[in-house]
């Protein structure tokens, strides 16, 4: 679905160019600029700064912030939630790997309908894919493997809706990969394994990082397919999201802000790691 | 080679646990007793009534995010103006976003207590609990995907062909559609796909401003959360199995539409 998201650069990221590069003649100030630009801004205003600063206005006034992150039922979500998702990425960053390296260096029937089968969990509507998961691993699990209602069940949701990012930001590099400092290092008498360490694995992984931040970012923010397989059970099964649903569901809104803000604030510096980590590797592929 | 069958076969049982079986399963199960009830429970009032609600909403939030995400893509690389930097990252916000704080966000700005909402609601127009929170809720969550699909392709076009239709005196409207609109057409049919998509299956943001009133605001996604709970299995699988196919033939769409690099 998304695959865009994970594939091409984030409009962004800094232009291709060096910012350093001769700038072409500057054109006169254009009104068409002045009126897209003001309208384009009025558009993001309505529909996600104001109301987003509102949340930020909200759960941060008056002191209560702290006092509201801090209840226990909030804090055990959002331990769970950056727990959980910080476990999620890191699975992701070793099997998204698997994956792209299978899907870019082995050959088999059938690799055409796997590469697009990827993309599906961004395809699928999140209520769809936790039901999807609860029909395998619930009560009624055919494989007697029942997870509903425990935090590996939660870890399953999440690693199912966050599956294309690592694997669509490490398959293009390994595409792109010189295949002649592997063969060098083969022809050096290097084994698989440490042409891997040495060779492979420092090209791999700023693309892997990134896929592995976005992953985290997705899984942090994650609401639908939680819902039906985790149970909601507080102090237990309850992420972030879930619980920012029942305090506005209780009309709590100055504490669901609060745990909104919470949220907010480490997707933003997840996002800011990612910015850097994306400038190391475009300073590296140089 | 040892190396090389383990890691296919490490991959493929991934995918296979996570991915094949889950959504195997609920297609089987759905189809276990034949066409018949999964007819029957799709035709059911409440069914079709949710899945207008959805096409609604998603054609309203469609609608907006192309016609924004051609305007801001054009904007962002047709033009120069100080802070374009800041611009792309705002748009880019929405997809950090949880979709239950899209939600409360609306809420506080929207909502009836608040003083943009109980304005608009002295004027006639309920926000939220009502289509507009909804088709708001879904167009921010959907915002970037038009823009970043066009972003691309704009910039690779280039500026020489719309130069030179401007030379031999074409309107900017004109130049507008008869060479930049051609250009971008398969990644703007890629970026609506995407957002329709989206639209089409949103499920958290839409779950906190629409109040979730069955038979008014119920979406096809929270129809099925909603007959789930109320132990009607097969209403759920069948509204998840049709969202299932949805979402399946907006995948192959986009295989079919992606640019190609």
């Amino acid at each position: 679905m998304a695959t865009i998201e994970a594939r091409a650069a984030p409009i962004s990221a800094p232009p291709a160019a060096p910012a350093r590069a001769p700038r072409p003649r500057r054109r006169p100030p254009h009104l068409g600029t002045g009126l897209g630009l003001g309208l384009a801004v009025t558009y993001l205003s309505l529909i996600v700064l104001l109301p987003l600063a509102a949340v930020v206005w909200r759960g941060t006034r008056g002191g209560d912030f702290w006092r509201a992150v801090s209840t226990p039922d909030s804090w055990a979500a959002l331990k769970l939630t950056v727990g959980g998702s910080l476990l999620v990425a890191a699975i992701n960053i070793v099997m998204g790997t698997v994956i792209a390296w299978v899907l870019v260096r082995d050959r088999f029937p059938g690799k055409a309908v796997v590469d697009v089968l990827i993309d599906l969990p961004f395809a699928l509507p999140t209520i769809v894919a936790g039901l999807v998961l609860l029909a395998l691993y619930g009560t009624a699990s055919p494989l007697h493997l029942n997870l509903a209602y425990t935090q590996a069940g939660v870890i399953v949701a999440l690693l199912f809706v966050t599956l294309p990012f690592v694997v669509r930001t490490v398959q293009p590099v390994l595409l792109e990969l010189d295949r002649d400092m592997e063969e060098a290092a083969h022809s050096l008498g290097a084994g698989g394994w440490l042409t891997f360490r040495r060779i492979i694995l420092p090209n791999l992984l700023p693309a892997m990082l990134s896929g592995g931040g976005l992953a985290f970012t997705r899984a942090i923010a994650e609401y639908g397919s939680t819902v039906l397989i985790s149970g909601n059970i507080k102090f237990r099964t309850e992420v972030a999201a879930v619980n920012i649903f029942g305090r506005i569901e209780n009309d709590e809104i100055t504490s669901a802000a609060a745990v909104s803000t919470a949220l907010l604030v480490v997707a933003f510096v997840v996002l800011a790691g990612l910015d850097l980590v994306r400038r190391w590797g475009a300073r590296r592929g140089d | 080679m040892v190396t090389r069958y383990s890691l296919r076969v490490l991959a493929l049982g991934y995918l296979l646990f996570l991915l094949v079986l889950p959504v195997g399963l609920i297609a089987w199960r759905t189809f276990a007793r034949g066409l018949a009830p999964v007819l029957t429970a799709l035709t059911s009032p409440s069914a079709v009534h949710a899945f207008e609600v959805t096409l609604s909403v998603a054609s309203w939030a469609v609608v907006a995010n192309t016609i924004f995400g051609i305007g801001a893509a054009i904007l962002l690389v047709r033009h120069r103006f100080p802070g374009k930097r800041i611009l792309g990252a705002l748009i880019d916000l929405p997809l950090a976003v949880s979709p239950v704080v899209v939600g409360l966000a609306l809420i506080l700005v929207y909502g009836r207590f608040a003083p943009a909402g109980g304005w608009l609601e002295r004027h006639g127009l309920q926000v939220i609990f009502s289509l507009p929170g909804m088709v708001l809720a879904t167009v921010f969550v959907s915002l970037p995907l038009v823009v970043r699909a066009i972003v691309p392709v704009l910039e690779e076009l280039g500026e020489e062909q719309e130069q030179a239709a401007h030379t031999l005196g074409a309107t900017g409207w004109q130049t507008f559609r008869r060479i930049t609109i051609p250009g971008i057409r398969w990644a703007l049919a890629y970026g609506v796909v995407l957002c329709l998509a989206r639209a089409l299956g949103e499920y958290g943001a839409v779950a906190v401003v629409s109040g979730r009133l069955v038979g008014q605001t119920q979406t096809l996604t929270l129809f099925v959360e909603e007959r789930f709970q109320n132990f009607d299995q097969p209403a759920a699988f069948a509204a998840a199995t049709a969202l299932a196919l949805m979402a399946v033939v907006t995948l192959l769409l986009t295989k079919f539409l992606r640019p190609k690099d």
